[in-house]
C-alpha cells in the first residue's frame, strides 16, 4: 500500500529525518494561510499516488500566500493520471545547493534488505540506474543484524559525499532504516535528500509503501488506504479477501490460486477470447465469498460469459458450488457460465451443480474454449 | 523415498486443532502420510481424528515423544513466523508451511535463521510437497497424481495440481512434486529442487512451473544451462498479464519490463526447455 508524500513524511519525521515544516490543505484558503505561516514563499505539492506529478503540472512554486492559494486552487481541480488532487502538501520553498537518491527497498533475489544511494539524486533513479549504473551505490543489510555503521560510511564514501556532511546522513539513513523496518515498508525513500544552501541536509521528498501481508499489526497505516488510487470494485473485493483486477476482455473468470488464474486468462487468449478480470478466490474459499465474487465480476458489462476454474485442494468444490448456487440466486445472471470443478471433493460439487444450468468442462482447454464459444454467441 | 521425504517421513501439524489443520491432516493420513503428532499451544494431551493424532504444546515435546523430522505449519498469518522457527529449534529438518500472507521483512529473518540452522524450508503461501504413492505434506490433492519418474517443480499451487493431473490423465506420474510457493522470499527456490532432481536417481525428466515476477525462472534457465542433463518442460503462466498490475502472489508483478512472461520464455528456450502454451500441452512435450 503506497503512502502519500505527507504522511511519509510525517513518519519520517518521528525517526529524526529532517522534513520541510509544511502542512496539508484540502482547500486554497487552507493552502493560503499555511503559506502565510511559512512566511509566503512555498512550493505547492498535489498529493496523488502516481509518479510524474511534476511533469504533470502538480507542483508549483508559490512566491507569496496569494499566490500560494490562486495555485492551491488550481491544482485542487486537477486529476493527475487519472486521480482527483483531493490535498496539496504546502511546504516552505528551499534553496537546493545540490540533490542525493536515498532508499532502501527489499532486493528478493539476495533475501535482504538493500540500501541505495546516488549523488544523482532529484531524478528518476530508476534511469539513473539504467544508464549511469556506476552513479548506484548499494549496501546489502544483513536482516537478522539491521543496518551497520559501516553500511552507511559506504555509501557517503560511494557517493562522494563532503566528510562535514557525514554526521547528518548517518542520523538520517538510520532513522530512514527504522522507519523502514518498523512500519514493514517495502519501500522507504527520499528522493530528493537535498543539501541547502545553508548546508544542511532535508528530506524534500517522501515516499513509503507498507507491505500489504504486514497491514494487520498497523492498523493505523491501514486507515490511510487512498481508495481513488483503485477500481471501487477491487476495494470491494478486497474487503472479501478475493484478490480482483479488471481488465478489457468479455469472459469473466473466476479461479482458485493466482498462477491457475493467470493460467486460465493465457488459454482464454490462446483460444481468441479476451479475459475480463483476473480473480482468485483464494484458498478455502467458502459459499459466501464465492458470491462475492460472482457480484463483482457480472458488475462489469463487457462480461458476455463466465468461467469458472476451480481445482480443489485447500478449496473444497462442495462449498464453491454451494457458493456459486448462492450467488445464482441473488445475482440470478443472464449471460452463460462454464464450469470446470476437479479436485477435492469435486464430486460432491458436481452433484451439488447438477441442477443448475451451466455448461460444463472437464479439462481447462475445453472449458476455455467452451467460454469463448458462448461469449460470442 | 522421493527428493525431500518418502514413506518414512514422520510429520508432526503445527496448528493440527484448526478447521483447515483437520481437514488436510486426515487427507494426509489417509493417503498414508506419517501424521505422528499435531501442534496447539494450550490443548497438549488431546487426541484428534478419532484418537490418530496425539496433540503437544510444543514442537519441542512433539519432537521428542514422536521423532518426528518434518513439521508441516498450517496456522494463522500471524502466528507462522513464530512456528516457523519454533520448528527450526525444535530439530526439525524440513519445515512446510503452507500459510500465506506473511510479511517480507519476517520472512528475510526467518529465512537467515533457518540457513543458520541448516534446516529446509518449503514454503511458505506454498500447496506442500508430494511424493505419489509415499507421502503427501500440505494441500496437493493426492488423487491427481500417479508415482512416476517426473520430477515437479511449481511456484504456483493450483496450477500444480492442473499439471498432475494432466500428466495423469496420459499415465505419466511423478517421482516428487514440491510446490516452492509464490512469495518473493521463501525456503527452496528453483535451483534447489532442480539440482535435487538432477542427482535423484528416481526422477528422469522435470516439468518447472513458472509465472511472471521477480527473476527465479531466468535464473533456473541459466542453472539448466550449464548444470543439467536431464530433460526439462517449463510452462510459464501470465502472458496476458498487463504490466504493473498485481496479480495476487506477492511473487506475480511484472516491475518495470523486469519478470515478463515473455522474457522468461526467451530465457528458458535459450537455456534448451521446451515451453508449453497451456498446461495441458505438458504430457505432449514430456513424453512418455
Amino acid at each position: 500500500m503506497k503512502l502519500h508524500e505527507y504522511i511519509s513524511k510525517q513518519i519520517f519525521a518521528r525517526y529524526g529525518v529532517p522534513v520541510p515544516q509544511g502542512k496539508v490543505a484540502a482547500t486554497p484558503k487552507e493552502a493560503g494561510k499555511i503559506a502565510k505561516k511559512l512566511g509566503g514563499r512555498v512550493v505547492i505539492k498535489s498529493q496523488v499516488l502516481v509518479g510524474g506529478r511534476g511533469k504533470a503540472g502538480g507542483v508549483k512554486l508559490a512566491k507569496n500566500a496569494k499566490e500560494a492559494e490562486t495555485l492551491a486552487k488550481s491544482i485542487l481541480g486537477m486529476e493527475i493520471k487519472g486521480l482527483p488532487v483531493r490535498k496539496v502538501l504546502v511546504d516552505p520553498a528551499i534553496d537546493i545547493a545540490s540533490e542525493i537518491y536515498l532508499g532502501i527497498t527489499n532486493d528478493r533475489a539476495a533475501r535482504q534488505p538493500v540500501i541505495i544511494a546516488s549523488a544523482a539524486g532529484g531524478i528518476d533513479i530508476e534511469e539513473v540506474a539504467r544508464t549511469t549504473p556506476e552513479k548506484i551505490i548499494r549496501a546489502h543489510v544483513n536482516p537478522l543484524l539491521g543496518l551497520q555503521d559501516y553500511n552507511i560510511r559506504d555509501l557517503s564514501i560511494g557517493i562522494e559525499l563532503e566528510r562535514k556532511h557525514w554526521p547528518a546522513f548517518h542520523e538520517i539513513c538510520k532513522g530512514l532504516w527504522e522507519a523502514y523496518r518498523d512500519n514493514d515498508a517495502t519501500l522507504a525513500e527520499i528522493n530528493p535528500l537535498v543539501i541547502s544552501g545553508a548546508g544542511e541536509l532535508i528530506a524534500l521528498d517522501g515516499k513509503m509503501i507498507i507491505d500489504d501481508n504486514a497491514l494487520y499489526r498497523h492498523e493505523q497505516l491501514a486507515e490511510l488506504r487512498d481508495l481513488d488510487a483503485e477500481a471501487p470494485t477491487e476495494t470491494e473485493a478486497r474487503k472479501y479477501g478475493l484478490t480482483y483486477i479488471k481488465l478489457d476482455g468479455e469472459i469473466g473468470c473466476m479461479v482458485n490460486g493466482a498462477g491457475l488464474a493467470m493460467a486460465t486468462m493465457d488459454i482464454i487468449k490462446l483460444f481468441g477470447g479476451q479475459p475480463a478480470n483476473f480473480l482468485d478466490i483464494g484458498g478455502g474459499a467458502d459459499a459466501e465469498k464465492v458470491a462475492a465474487a460472482l457480484r463483482i465480476i457480472l458488475q462489469d458489462k463487457n462480461v458476455k460469459a463466465v468461467l469458472f476454474n476451480i481445482f480443489g485442494g485447500i478449496t473444497r468444490g462442495d462449498e464453491v458450488a454451494r457458493g456459486i448456487l448462492e450467488a445464482m440466486n441473488q445475482v440470478k445472471p443472464k449471460v452463460p457460465m462454464v464450469i470446470r470443478l476437479v479436485g477435492t471433493n469435486a464430486e460432491e460439487g458436481r452433484a451439488l451443480l447438477a441442477e443448475a444450468k451451466m455448461i460444463t468442462a472437464e479439462t481447462l482447454a475445453e472449458a476455455a474454449k467452451k467460454a469463448v464459444a458462448a461469449a460470442k454467441s | 523415498m522421493g527428493i525431500l521425504a518418502g514413506k518414512n517421513t514422520r510429520v508432526v501439524v503445527q496448528g493440527i486443532t484448526g478447521r483447515e489443520g483437520l481437514f488436510h491432516s486426515e487427507r494426509m493420513l489417509e493417503y498414508g502420510t506419517q501424521v505422528v503428532g499435531g501442534v496447539r499451544p494450550g490443548k497438549g494431551g488431546e487426541w484428534v481424528l478419532d484418537g490418530k493424532v496425539p496433540v503437544f504444546d510444543s514442537v519441542k515435546v512433539a519432537v521428542d515423544a514422536t521423532g518426528a523430522d518434518c513439521s508441516m505449519i498450517i496456522v494463522p498469518q500471524s502466528a507462522a513466523p513464530d512456528a516457523m522457527l519454533e520448528a527450526a529449534d525444535a530439530g526439525i529438518r524440513l519445515v512446510v508451511c503452507l500459510t500465506e500472507g506473511i510479511p517480507i521483512q519476517d520472512m528475510m529473518r526467518i529465512r537467515a535463521y533457518l540457513d543458520f540452522k541448516g534446516v529446509q524450508l518449503i514454503g511458505p503461501n506454498c500447496p506442500g510437497l508430494l511424493t505419489p504413492g509415499e507421502t503427501k505434506i500440505g494441500f496437493i490433492p493426492g488423487d491427481n497424481a500417479i508415482p512416476g519418474n517426473i520430477g515437479v517443480v511449481s511456484r504456483s499451487g493450483t496450477l500444480t495440481y492442473e499439471v498432475l493431473y494432466a500428466l495423469k490423465l496420459v499415465g505419466l506420474g511423478a517421482s516428487t512434486c514440491v510446490g516452492i510457493g509464490g512469495d518473493p522470499v521463501k525456503g527452496l527456490n528453483f535451483i534447489d529442487v532442480l539440482q535435487m532432481f538432477e542427482e535423484d536417481p528416481l526422477t528422469d525428466k522435470v516439468v518447472m512451473i513458472g509465472e511472471i515476477g521477480g527473476t527465479d525462472e531466468e535464473r533456473a534457465a541459466e542453472f539448466i544451462n550449464q548444470n543439467m542433463t536431464k530433460p526439462v518442460v517449463s510452462f510459464i503462466a501470465g502472458r496476458s498479464a498487463p504490466p504493473g498490475k498485481r496479480m495476487g502472489h506477492a511473487g506475480a508483478i511484472v516491475e518495470g519490463g523486469e519478470g515478463s512472461a515473455a522474457d522468461k520464455i526467451e530465457a528458458l528456450k535459450q537455456a534448451g526447455v521446451q515451453v508449453a502454451d497451456h498446461p495441458e500441452q505438458i504430457p505432449e512435450f514430456i513424453g512418455k
